[in-house]
């Protein structure tokens, strides 16, 4: 018997794969979305389907949502979903929006009210797209520093932190044989006894080693810091192809 | 025919009026001439004994010769004019229609009234597919022009729909009245409809399994059934493809194009304006995921097809809209070849036909200074779709045109992806040079110091390491490197030769030929 939390995903997944050019389906998604921060969990195609929703109906965006769909692309890295989000979200509907919250905000206060709306909302979009700039170059003290200054935005997403601390692990990966543990605390903003921690974890279940003499980090070997390890792809033909000219060759 | 991607649609020179006709000295829609009756005539004739072959040869030819003759700037006759001579058929009206507004809006400029009635004939057409009573056979070539003009129609609305400025009272009451017309809604789920009621996704999937037939049938039905309900829906594939990349969601777009099998041959491969438009837009797909291999493979095996058989197409009716595309991709491999250097991926002719265009703008493009961007401007605004904005205009703020915001969007996020790229080009230049160096030595040469050298380093991987679609990374780097500690150890990629795909197509291919061969009889 399926928990009703995923009942309800499987119906949202089945109606993005079945019926998504549907503009009913928009409050479910939105819904969807919190559930995936919530249930720390992720769907790429349901939060495309809404993105594209709002692109036809911009009065509905919501921008609390889209920003939130925009951290999760984030902890996606190093997948481009954070660009892909972005490519759906017309200029124009953030100046649609500030002409609606003029409208919105009236009455005596309405100055700091209109305020308040603007800055929240470039304030939101432009700090992901800061943040995002920092990860995607590999700067992740910059990225690390700029996110303590927006704490509101991060802390509202549950695994913000560890899903950033895995990118960081990766991209290291890719890179380094052996990577000094400044370089390591750097990325991962953790230090001291805190990333003492992170590195056993780490020991424990991804096959890190510590060296000795100098306390750097041996990372895994795969294929993209040990060269010799790089399988040679290029002749592997699928048994699906094969099967089609059985009836040739038989 | 879809025969100009012109930024900006012609204006209209002429008054709405003269067009509808009537009052026109030079058209008048109720008159026909003895070669068009003669047309229908035989048209009709030829799709009820279903004979493919002379229907193909009427709209390709005949057509073409007699809108060239008699109707070089003025449209066929009206509908309500030729239908006596084919017994009022309900299918077959429709099916003209299509064919006159496919022709009004390559000779002409399509007034709003006439761009909401042939959105009309659009739906009545494919409901009456869609109920599955239909059972002619068309040649793809209809077929394909069908889908390719049904998204073309619905992206030339879309930014004269977003040209508010200019529009008189009238029409801007008529764009109120008629929102529901090339709706986007209206469009994807005609096509998703199509994709669905066709089974064809189905059809694909058991085709592997040889229990069906269609790619060997070229998607024509043997056994007296249609083949169009079938077809169509295998071309909204391509369709859905188009139309998401022109609302900028590639992902979303592959998805779709995902079970047509692009390394294999396909019914997208017998008509050739499909054939381009499927690899065009995965190309550009892919480019935008940053998946520069993929893009670059697929671009360079249709420039070297189109190479060898575009003397073949030469009298055909899409061989400017084939050129066109031709130079467009070339533009786009410059630009993915400079993003991402390959040596073994692109093939001699294609290569030396490369350098000729573009070799002095690749050699700029791949300097890491500001005056490369105006190439990358310049090439991806000649090369990429036209994008457009899906939602309604609102009728109230004072009127803008807001038909290039789209485009700009995408071309800020193409530039902003270029931009971080931007250092790249120094490191590889280094790493071409050295077979292992120190951080501080290379910091030191690129006038950077060791910590930013590092984020360098970091950035080069990940641009050149790319996540594929099913989630696994995979290096684009033609020059690679890895860290121990300080020193840089640098590692070049030999990319292996598929020779598999070659020999699987060559043997499929003598196959055929045996077969044909087998058949001859000889008097």
């Amino acid at each position: 018997m399926e928990s009703p939390k995923e009942q309800s995903s499987y119906t949202v997944e089945q109606l993005v794969a079945v019926n998504p050019f549907n503009p009913e389906i928009l409050p479910d998604l939105e819904n969807y979305v919190n559930e995936q921060v919530t249930s720390q969990t992720y769907s790429l195609d349901a939060n495309l389907c809404l993105l594209r929703l709002y692109q036809f109906e911009p009065e509905r965006m919501n921008t609390h949502i889209v920003a939130r769909i925009l951290v999760k692309a984030l902890m996606a890295m190093p997948a481009p979903d954070f660009s892909l989000c972005l490519f759906l979200i017309p200029e124009r509907v953030v100046t649609h929006l500030l002409s609606l919250s003029l409208i919105r905000c009236t009455g005596e206060d309405s100055w700091s009210c209109f305020e308040l709306c603007l800055q929240q909302m470039e304030e939101q979009f432009k700090t992901l797209i800061v943040l995002s700039h920092y990860l995607e170059t590999g700067r992740f003290q910059q990225f690390w520093d700029e996110a303590a200054k927006n704490p509101h935005i991060l802390e509202a997403v549950p695994g913000f932190e560890q899903a950033i601390q895995a990118y960081a692990s990766h991209l290291l990966s890719l890179s380094y044989q052996k990577v000094p543990r400044s370089v390591l605390a750097e990325a991962v903003n953790m230090d001291g006894a805190s990333l003492d921690k992170f590195i056993e974890h780490q020991v424990a279940n991804s096959g890190w080693i510590v060296a000795k003499e100098d306390g750097s980090i041996v990372l895994p070997q795969n294929e993209f810091n040990h060269p010799e390890l790089k399988k040679n792809t290029g002749e592997n033909v699928s048994l699906e192809h094969i099967a089609r000219i059985f009836p040739i060759l038989g | 025919m879809t025969t100009t991607y012109d930024f900006e649609d012609t204006p209209s020179n002429y008054d709405d009026v003269q067009r509808q006709g009537g009052q026109d000295a030079v058209y008048d829609p109720n008159f026909v001439p003895d070669s068009v009756k003669s047309f229908v005539v035989h048209m009709y004739r030829h799709i009820r004994e279903k004979n493919v072959y002379e229907i193909h040869q009427m709209c390709e030819t005949s057509f073409q010769t007699l809108s060239e003759r008699l109707f070089k700037d003025t449209p066929w006759p009206s509908v309500e004019a030729i239908a006596p001579y084919v017994d009022n058929d309900h299918v077959f009206c429709l099916l003209y229609r299509e064919m006159w507004f496919r022709h009004l809006y390559a000779r002409l400029s399509p007034t709003l009234k006439q761009r909401i009635d042939s959105y009309d004939n659009y739906c009545s057409l494919f409901q009456v597919v869609l109920h599955g009573v239909v059972n002619m056979q068309l040649p793809n070539q209809w077929l394909w022009d069908m889908v390719d003009e049904f998204v073309y129609q619905f992206q030339s609305f879309c930014q004269y729909r977003a040209k508010m400025k200019n529009k008189t009272e009238q029409e801007i009451a008529l764009l109120k009245q008629n929102d529901k017309a090339w709706n986007v809604y209206g469009v994807l789920n005609f096509l998703q409809a199509l994709v669905e009621k066709s089974t064809i996704i189905q059809i694909l999937e058991q085709e592997k399994e040889g229990l069906e037939q269609f790619t060997a049938t070229d998607g024509y039905d043997y056994s007296g059934g249609s083949n169009v309900l079938k077809v169509l829906g295998y071309f909204s594939m391509v369709g859905l493809l188009r139309v998401h990349c022109l609302l900028g969601d590639y992902h979303t777009g592959l998805k779709w194009l995902q079970p047509i099998d692009i390394t294999q041959q396909g019914v997208y491969i017998s008509v050739i304006g499909c054939h381009i438009a499927t690899i065009y837009h995965y190309g550009f797909a892919n480019l935008m995921l940053r998946r520069y291999v993929d893009a670059v493979s697929e671009f360079n095996k249709i420039l070297l097809y189109i190479y060898k058989t575009k003397q073949y197409h030469q009298k055909s009716p899409q061989y400017e809209q084939l050129l066109k595309k031709n130079e467009q991709m070339y533009a786009l491999l410059a630009v993915c070849l400079s993003l991402c250097p390959q040596t073994k991926l692109v093939d001699e002719s294609v290569n030396s036909q490369l350098r000729e265009k573009y070799g002095e703008k690749m050699m700029r493009m791949q300097r890491c200074d500001d005056e490369e961007f105006g190439i990358y401007d310049e090439l991806f605004s000649y090369a990429c779709p036209k994008f457009i904005t899906p939602s309604a205009p609102s009728f109230e703020e004072p009127l803008v045109n807001y038909n290039q915001d789209a485009y700009r969007l995408q071309l800020k996020m193409f530039l902003y992806e270029v931009k971080q790229q931007q250092l790249l080009s120094g490191v590889r230049t280094f790493l071409k040079v050295y077979s292992s160096i120190s951080l501080a030595k290379l910091a030191n040469y690129m006038e950077v110091d060791e910590p930013t050298l590092r984020t360098i380093l970091l950035t080069y991987k990940h641009k050149t390491h790319s996540v594929g679609s099913d989630g696994k990374v995979i290096s684009n780097a033609d020059i690679d490197f890895y860290i121990n500690n300080d020193m840089i150890y640098v590692v070049e990629s030999k990319p292996a030769k598929r020779y598999g795909d070659f020999f699987l197509r060559q043997i499929a291919k003598l196959e055929g030929v045996m077969n044909d061969m087998d058949r001859i009889k000889l008097e």
